[in-house]
């Protein structure tokens, strides 16, 4: 009875859903998965049964389906295309009629679009590659709280990336002591330092504590340096309630910007966040734990590109990344492509990026992108390369392992980083030439040249698991 | 590493954008200029005396350089701003109209 059924609604889902004549509206939502299908069932039929099954379709016909024009509303399968080396698989693209979705949710696209169908039990494997979301839907969304040209311009912070440091260790630190490592590297020379995202509100430093002592060592930093500071307090909390009263003190306590980690905390929890942040003055910085579940697989899952668009969307002005060269997995073309996403106006089609269509954001504000984990000095003209002037490139270990302490190891990232924009500016080769470009500002910063001394052997290097299919 | 051999970092007050390298000399300041230039970006001078250095807004030297391509015309600008107020810092800024935001910002005279 159950294989009978299952047959019958296969075999219909590709009647109603499968439309390879049509042509996709300016105003429809696009989304390409990556379909890997039981075998013995047609492709046109996998693809229809996605497109049915994230829009309005169900298993059985049932007859109050004729009370509303379908047609309508219906996802509509349009497109199906070879994996390229991978015969198993295919990509099917798949139209949404705008009206499927409330405005301004994330989270009512992704309960959609990620929802039953990914447990559908003609699929293998599933995978949400990318979304094109027409322009009438992006008007609808918030975006960033201030974005990187406000940003920039409230903290007077120009023409090159800025520097940052998770506070470490991550865990165990008090409330006092964890202040001072906030502050030496503060007065060293980093823009920003981070709460790591496994601190929230522990036995040995309560957040109120913390906000406290890490406030104190941004205006004493501020007023030593002459620079602006902040650091990312992390208000990531167990309940909403919980997560805007820890907002409400960050601002009391004079820091420019707060965290979030978007996964763990949901979408829910992160537009509103976003809009408490634009109403309130404060930059949103986000961090992505729980993203490698989702995205890492090459064949299942979410792509990172959908993920960082999401958020771009729900709001964040900061958004992780990963670094390419450091400790954590990261293809640099596939890297590139939803770093464009985070931060231009318009993205075309590039299959060599992983990017499946045109992305207009219309007037959205940008999202730095945030490199973090594993990088140290030598990596710097790398970093500069990679990710631009609108990065934020963070060195945990890297400033705080220096064996002069924190205030040293963020100088002699500091040199390091502005020898690296030096000489970009100047026309230099700064990744082929690195070794130069570090040895010459070494001569200057003895920070710079015990670092580069203390991290000289440090690689990452293993095959990325999660491949472009070009 | 032992105590002996390590050093003591003392913070320094600093000015953004390259205030970890050492002066520029002539050429350096002309190669930020010219990529300044290259990106078509407009050439801005501002100045401020030390006290107010991290206010938002320095005082203008005249109008930025709107469609400005000559390199040295730049560079006696900054000298006259430089010459007429010596104990002020002076600043080039790249204005980039298509993100409403600055290419490139680098103080080129720290206040004497």
């Amino acid at each position: 009875m159950a294989e009978k059924s299952y047959q019958a609604g296969v075999k219909e889902y590709r009647d109603k859903y499968w439309t390879p004549d049509y042509v996709p509206l300016d105003t429809d939502l696009l989304a390409c998965f990556k379909c890997t299908g039981q075998e013995g069932v047609p492709n046109e039929e996998i693809a229809a049964a996605v497109a049915a099954e994230s829009s309005t379709g169900t298993w059985s016909t049932v007859w109050s389906e004729l009370l509303t024009d379908l047609e309508f509303y219906k996802g509509r399968a349009y497109r199906i295309e070879d994996v390229p080396h991978d015969p198993e698989s295919f990509y099917a693209f798949v139209a949404y009629p705008i009206d499927l979705f409330e405005e301004g949710s994330v989270v009512n696209v992704l309960t959609s679009l990620v929802g039953n169908v990914f447990g559908f039990k003609a699929l293998k494997h599933l995978r949400l590659e990318d979304i094109r979301f027409p322009i009438a839907y992006i008007k609808t969304c918030g975006g960033p709280p201030a974005g990187i040209q406000v940003e920039r311009d409230r903290l007077g912070k120009y023409g090159r990336p800025m520097l940052g440091a998770t506070i470490k260790p991550k865990l165990g630190l008090s409330a006092k002591n964890y202040g001072r490592a906030v502050y030496e590297c503060l007065r060293g020379g980093l823009d920003m330092t981070k709460d790591d995202e496994n601190v929230n509100s522990q036995p040995f430093m309560r957040w109120r504590d913390r906000f406290e002592f890490v406030g104190e060592a941004i205006q004493k930093a501020e007023q030593e340096t002459g620079e602006k500071k902040g650091h990312y307090l992390n208000v990531t909390a167990a309940t909403p309630e919980e997560m805007y009263k820890r907002a409400e003190f960050a601002k009391e306590v004079g820091s420019p910007i707060l965290m979030h980690d978007f996964l763990t905390g949901g979408f829910t929890a992160n537009t509103g966040l976003a809009n408490w942040c634009r109403e309130n003055g404060m930059l949103l910085h986000i961090h992505r734990a729980m993203h490698a579940v989702i995205d890492r697989h090459p064949k299942h899952g979410i792509h990172f590109r959908v993920l960082a668009k999401c958020l771009r969307l729900s709001g964040g002005d900061h958004l992780h990344t990963g670094t390419v060269v450091g400790k954590l997995e990261g293809d640099r073309n596939s890297t590139l492509g939803f770093v464009d996403q985070l931060r231009e106006s318009f993205v075309p089609e590039d299959r060599s990026r992983g990017v499946f269509f045109d992305q207009d954001w219309g007037s959205l504000p940008g999202v730095f992108a945030v490199a973090s984990g594993g990088i140290h000095v030598w990596h710097m003209p790398a970093l500069v390369t990679i990710f631009g002037d609108d990065s934020m490139l963070q060195f945990g270990g890297g400033t705080q392992g220096h064996p002069w302490g924190n205030a040293a190891g963020a100088a002699a990232n500091r040199v390091a980083l502005e020898a690296s924009v030096k000489a970009r500016n100047e026309g230099r080769q700064i990744e082929k030439e690195s070794r130069d470009i570090l040895t010459d500002a070494a001569r200057n910063s003895p920070e710079l040249a015990i670092a580069m001394e203390t991290w000289k052997e440090i690689k990452f290097e293993f095959e990325t698991v999660d491949k472009l299919d070009v | 590493m032992s105590q002996s051999n390590m050093s003591n970092y003392e913070t320094t007050a600093t000015l953004e954008t390259f205030g970890f390298l050492p002066k520029f000399d002539n050429a350096e300041i002309q190669a930020q200029i010219a990529y300044v230039l290259a990106n078509g970006w407009s050439p801005a001078i501002e100045h401020t005396p030390p006290e107010a250095a991290s206010e938002h807004y320095w005082t203008m030297w005249k109008l930025p350089f709107f469609g400005e391509t000559d390199l040295g015309h730049v560079l006696s600008e900054l000298d006259a701003c430089h010459r007429q107020f010596p104990n002020h810092h002076v600043r080039l800024t790249g204005y980039d109209n298509y993100t409403q935001s600055q290419g490139s910002c680098f103080v080129v005279f720290e206040a004497r």
